[in-house]
This record gives C-alpha cells, sequence and structure tokens, in this order.
C-alpha cells in the first residue's frame, strides 16, 4: 500500500511537470493550429536561464527561488515572442506545413546555439529552493515535488483565468475562433499571438526549472524526451484543450511511473505510447477534446 | 542544330563542380597507412563533449600526454606520432562518420578510441573491414573485441569486473539480497548487469527485484520506490556517471541508505557535482586504476599527468596514457606501420604500463588487476585491489 501511494506521489510530480509543458504547446496550437516544436527548447533555455541567475539571486531561500523562477520565465516569454516575431510571422497565411517545418528548423537551432553556447557536457543545477524531505509513514515527500505540484496549480488557474476573465482572453479565444472575424472587429491578431507565445513560453520556463530542480542535472538536448512526452500529453487530453492537456500531462507521469516500478520497466516508453495510440482511437479528439466538423 | 547558350554554360558549371569535388577527395596530407617517412597519424574519437565527457577528456589527456612524451624522446622509427582527435558528443552514430573519415581521408596507422563500448562496437566493425587496427583505451564489453582481430583493447572485461563485483558485495559488502537497476540503451550495462547477477546467483546469492531504465532518463523514483518495497540489501548500479548520480541521489531522498555499487562506468568527478557527498556514503565501484597504487609507473605518470594539467589522473585517464603507449611499442616491435606487421606485433603486446602489466591474451584482451573504490568526504578513496 505504502509503495502504491510513493508511486502516485512520483507519478503526479512527473505529471505535473508534463502538464506544464503541455499547457505551451496545446496554446500555441489552439490560437494557431500549429505545433511549436521549438517548445521543448525554450523549456530547456529556462532552465539554463535560472542555472545562470541562480548565483545572483539568493538561491536556496523561498523569495530567491521565486525571483530565479520569474526570470526564467520572463527570459523564455521573451524568447519566445522573438520567435514568434522573426520565424513564424513571416509565414502566417502560409500551409501549416511550411510552418510545422520551420518550428522544427528552430528547434534544431536551438539546440545547436545551446550546444555552443551552454556547453555539451551536463550541469548540475543549484537547490533554488530549500529543500526539505518529509517522511509521511513510510511515504516520503520532498518539498520540491511540492514545490512543482504548487507552481502547476497555481499557473493553471492564473491560465484559465487569464484566458476566460479578461479582454485579451477574450481576445485570445475570439483568434482562435475565427482569425479574420477578429480582426474585422478590431483585434489585432499579431499582438494576441505575440502574447499568447509568451505567455505560453513563460510556462515552458516555468517548466524548464521545475525539472531542473527534480532531476538537476541539465544539457541542452534536455527538452527533447520531456517535450516529447508533453506533447503527447496535449493530444491525449485533445489538444487546443487547457484541461485537457492538464490531465494528459498527469496521465503520462502516471502511467510512466507505474509501468517503470514493474518487471515492464523495459517497455515504459512503449506501453505509454501504445496508451496514447489505444486512446486516440477511441477518442480521435483526445480525452477532453471535442471532434469539430471541418467545413471544406 | 546548335545548343543554347545557357544550357552550353550550365554544362561548363557542372564540369567545374565536378572536378572541384574530386579535386577535394584527394588525399591532403597525412601520408598513408604504408608510407614510410613523415609523422605515424593515429586517428582517436573520443566522447569529448556530451554526457560522458568526463571519459573522453580524461581519456584524451592521458592519450596525449603519453604521445607527447613518445614524441619529445624522438618518436618512435625516427618518426613522430600526430595525434588527429575528434570529438563524437557522446551521441550514437557519430563514431562511425569519424572513423570513417580517419580512414579514408586521413589514412591514419590506427584507431584509438573509445571508453563507452557501445561506441566502441559501432567503429570496430569499419576499422576491421579496412584492415586498420583499433585499440579501444577501457571499453570493458566481451563484444568489442569479439568484432574481429584488428580490434584491441588494453582493460580487463565486464565478466571478470561483473565476478569482482559479485564477489566484493557478499564477502566485503555481506549483502546476500541486491537488486539490479541497469540501462537497456547501453551495452555496457546490460552486459555488465549479466556478468555480475551470474555469479552471484551462482555463488548463493538472490536477485530481489531487477528493473531497467534508458539513457538520458532523469526521473528513476519509480524503479527506486519499487526497489524499497521489494526489500533488498544492495542495489547494484552498472551505468554511465550521469544517471548513476541521479539515480544515488534519489535512492537517498526515498530513504535508502543500503549500499550501491556499479562499474567503472562510475568514475568521474561529475558523480560527485550531481549525486553530492552525503548520498555518496556507502557506495562503492571498481575501476582499473588509482593514483596512489605504489609502483614506480603509476608515480611517474601522476607526477607527469600533474604537472601538465594541474589534476589528479583517473582511471580513463591511466587506460587512455596505456593504450598510446601500446600502439608505440607495436610499432616499435613491427618495424614498420604496415597493417598487417602492425596488427600481429599488437596481439604480442606485453609491457609493464600505468595500469599494470598489459599482457594480452588470444581474445586481444588485457586481464590485470581491478581496484575498489569509495567516496569520502568529497573525494573518491582506494579500498582495495583485486587480481584477476
Amino acid at each position: 500500500m505504502s509503495e502504491f501511494l510513493q508511486q502516485l506521489l512520483n507519478g503526479v510530480s512527473l505529471g505535473a511537470i508534463y502538464a506544464l509543458i503541455a499547457l505551451g504547446y496545446t496554446m500555441v496550437y489552439g490560437v494557431l493550429r500549429f505545433i511549436n516544436f521549438a517548445h521543448s527548447d525554450v523549456f530547456m533555455v529556462g532552465s539554463f536561464a535560472a542555472f545562470y541567475a541562480a548565483p545572483h539571486l539568493g538561491s536556496g531561500t523561498f523569495l530567491g527561488g521565486l525571483a530565479i523562477l520569474t526570470v526564467a520565465m520572463v527570459a523564455c516569454a521573451l524568447l519566445g515572442v522573438v520567435i514568434e516575431r522573426f520565424a513564424y510571422r513571416p509565414l502566417r497565411g502560409r500551409s501549416t506545413l511550411t510552418v510545422l517545418i520551420t518550428a522544427i528548423g528552430v528547434s534544431l537551432l536551438l539546440q545547436n546555439v545551446g550546444q555552443k553556447v551552454f556547453g555539451v557536457t551536463p550541469r548540475a543545477f543549484p537547490a533554488v529552493f530549500p529543500a526539505r524531505i518529509f517522511h509521511l509513514g513510510s511515504v516520503v515527500l520532498n518539498t520540491n515535488q511540492l514545490v512543482v505540484f504548487a507552481v502547476a496549480v497555481v499557473l493553471l488557474g492564473a491560465l484559465h483565468l487569464v484566458v476566460h476573465h479578461t479582454r485579451v482572453g477574450t481576445a485570445m479565444r475570439a483568434v482562435s475562433f475565427n482569425a479574420t472575424a477578429a480582426s474585422l472587429v478590431g483585434i489585432d491578431n499579431d499582438r494576441i499571438i505575440s502574447f499568447t507565445f509568451a505567455l505560453g513560453s513563460a510556462l515552458a520556463g516555468a517548466g524548464g526549472v521545475l525539472y531542473a530542480l527534480n532531476y538537476p542535472s541539465i544539457d541542452p538536448l534536455m527538452g527533447t524526451l520531456p517535450g516529447l512526452k508533453a506533447f503527447v500529453a496535449a493530444v491525449l487530453g485533445g489538444i487546443g484543450n487547457l484541461a485537457g492537456a492538464a490531465l494528459g500531462g498527469l496521465v503520462i507521469g502516471l502511467v510512466e511511473t507505474f509501468v517503470s516500478g514493474t518487471r515492464l520497466s523495459t517497455y515504459r516508453d512503449a506501453i505509454a505510447f501504445a496508451i496514447l495510440i489505444g486512446i486516440l482511437l477511441f477518442r480521435p479528439a483526445g480525452l477532453m477534446g471535442r471532434a469539430r466538423v471541418e467545413k471544406v | 542544330m546548335s545548343v543554347p547558350a545557357t544550357a552550353k554554360r550550365r554544362s561548363f558549371l557542372a564540369f567545374l563542380m565536378a572536378a572541384s569535388v574530386l579535386a577535394a577527395c584527394k588525399p591532403t596530407g597525412g601520408g598513408s597507412a604504408t608510407a614510410t617517412t613523415g609523422p605515424i597519424v593515429v586517428g582517436e574519437f573520443a566522447s569529448l563533449t556530451g554526457s560522458e565527457a568526463a571519459f573522453g577528456q580524461s581519456s584524451h589527456k592521458g592519450t596525449e600526454l603519453a604521445f607527447g612524451k613518445l614524441n619529445q624522446a624522438g618518436g618512435v622509427l625516427g618518426r613522430p606520432f600526430q595525434l588527429l582527435t575528434e570529438d563524437n558528443q557522446s551521441k550514437a552514430g557519430e563514431s562511425a562518420t569519424l572513423v570513417k573519415k580517419f580512414l579514408s581521408r586521413d589514412h591514419v596507422v590506427a584507431v584509438l578510441g573509445e571508453v563507452a563500448s557501445g561506441r566502441s562496437l559501432e567503429a570496430g566493425p569499419i576499422c576491421q573491414a579496412a584492415g586498420i587496427p583499433m585499440i579501444s583505451p577501457s571499453s570493458t564489453n566481451p563484444k568489442v573485441t569479439e568484432v574481429g582481430d584488428a580490434v584491441f583493447r588494453v582493460c580487463f572485461t565486464d565478466p571478470f569486473q561483473g565476478r569482482l563485483l559479485a564477489e566484493f558485495a557478499r564477502k566485503t559488502l555481506k549483502v546476500h539480497r541486491v537488486a539490479i537497476l541497469s540501462d537497456t540503451a547501453s551495452a555496457y550495462s546490460v552486459g555488465l548487469a549479466q556478468f555480475f547477477r551470474e555469479p552471484f546467483v551462482a555463488g548463493g546469492g538472490e536477485v530481489a527485484i531487477e528493473l531497467k531504465y534508458a539513457s538520458r532518463d532523469k526521473d528513476f523514483k519509480a524503479q527506486l520506490t519499487a526497489i524499497k518495497a521489494a526489500g533488498p540489501e544492495g542495489i547494484c548500479v552498472p551505468g554511465y556517471y550521469t544517471e548513476v548520480g541521479l539515480i544515488i541521489k534519489q535512492a537517498r531522498e526515498l530513504g535508502l541508505t543500503i549500499p550501491i555499487f556499479g562499474g567503472d562506468g562510475w568514475e568521474a568527478p561529475q558523480l560527485i557535482e550531481i549525486a553530492g557527498n552525503d548520498a555518496l556514503k556507502n557506495t562503492f565501484y571498481s575501476t582499473h586504476f588509482s593514483p596512489i597504487q605504489d609502483s614506480p609507473q603509476v608515480r611517474e605518470f601522476v607526477a607527469s599527468f600533474q604537472a601538465k594539467y594541474h589534476e589528479v589522473p583517473d582511471a580513463m585517464a591511466a587506460l587512455g596514457y596505456d593504450s598510446a603507449v601500446a600502439l608505440a611499442e607495436a610499432v616499435k616491435k613491427a618495424g614498420s606501420t604496415e597493417p598487417d606487421k602492425l596488427r600481429a606485433a599488437l596481439a604480442a603486446t606485453d609491457f609493464v604500463g600505468v595500469t599494470g602489466r598489459t599482457k594480452l591474451n588470444a581474445q586481444r584482451d588485457a586481464p590485470k588487476a581491478a581496484v575498489i573504490i569509495t567516496v569520502e568526504d568529497g573525494k573518491f578513496k582506494f579500498l582495495q585491489t583485486i587480481e584477476p
């Protein structure tokens, strides 16, 4: 029983990180209908921003940790806006495939520039939040896991508020619904899309810091695998749907954890992806997605 | 009918391009493997960056030091060594490309590399097909030299390392029920896990649970939670230091205080950096060399290494050094750099190196003593020597 509870905890804290990254994928998809494959590398830049900011911002204290988290989120938001401005905006109106391939290009660019700038050798990430370990019976709880969970819940709540209860959020939904109609009623589409990228990339930055906090070895290629899992999570939950992305992240995190803890550990990724295929066979739009009828 | 001028110009351009490509294909410098004058060109492929960078860096420094000394003493056969080094970034697939380049463009006399068995296994068949000898400094998986008679190594192999780890676990650590956590994506880890399990079980030990991870994983809590529930007395982690560091850290966080042990893949200062001092209490690994061993070769090597790089050499550096010395000895003995003669001379390698007497057996492996290292106060500490 205690093993089950411990695995549940492990799975939820891993899933919370996937959920944070998945939210970024899903938001951009919701507005622009394309997968921003560079998202996982923005995630990597987030953890490196925190790595370089940590020595200057009181690493190891709670407030210092929050400051470092903020710096990483702001840095990533800026990066997201720059990527959108120079890589995606010139292609606005072209086919989705063109933008998709550009996104893969941006991803490779970030990875390789990262290898040049940050070095290819894995770095040990500092403990930016004060870490303590609690024993609840035989279940062990690290405060870092709590931080991940708390930050994920807070950011998800904040995102919900922004999207559903602010003017800019209403504009985002309008652009998502029908970009032409939105511009006709006076919405500045470019500004809204920039804002979406800033928000999504900030979430990736937060994900990067939280990931590095729990798994303190960072390198320029670290984004690939969690990025792929988060993408799967977004599709699983129903891409374009915020709550779906969070749910998808949790499902992937839990499945991975429970499979890893059994003799089937070799097949962890195979099983996780088989589940994805299974779910998509029965619910092509994902767990919480609604199937749309494409008008031809 | 006359050909339009643009088409003519285009075909002329095409001809120019083809000619320049052909010109670029011609060997540039370096000479060939059978040259009898000029420098002896040696190609080294190593993981200078990436997840196993510590291995490649150490090994490369040892090799560089050895060739530096050999050249200072006038080289071999009156010819100096010229070392070409290429980085495979610890990535699968890169080594094959680099070695092909060494063979076809640089016409190297011999290839040196790698530490990780998986990457040596990539390069081995290419050298074998070309007949150019390849010497691995520290790949311990037995399959590496099974590729063929052009592949050599100057270190012991995993059947020996696994057996000594099994014996160490039973006799010194006094554990009888262990868990094994190995890396499915690494030939080294899969092999060493098996070579540990067999003698350990044959000797009356019990494997409580055996779980897997994959290179570049960061989260091991799931496996470690299951291991904790199985209640072993020790954990065998035959992986590489980047993942091992995280595994040890997460194991201690989960309250697993039992001994954790593994093989020479642990040897890197990054292990301490990632896992932290406290977590490394009660951890042990086997390797090829310790700088505090007392022999004239070791003393001389440690002193010159420290003078050049201002750090204490580890086993990868010592084996990198010995691999270069083995090559130099063979060239001297063969009296030429012709591949056939060089391979024959290498097969008969027998010299006293930094890591002890290096005498190749029929399988072109070098059985020699191993040492057990533990971590104390943030430093690697020599524990004992185990003879083959």
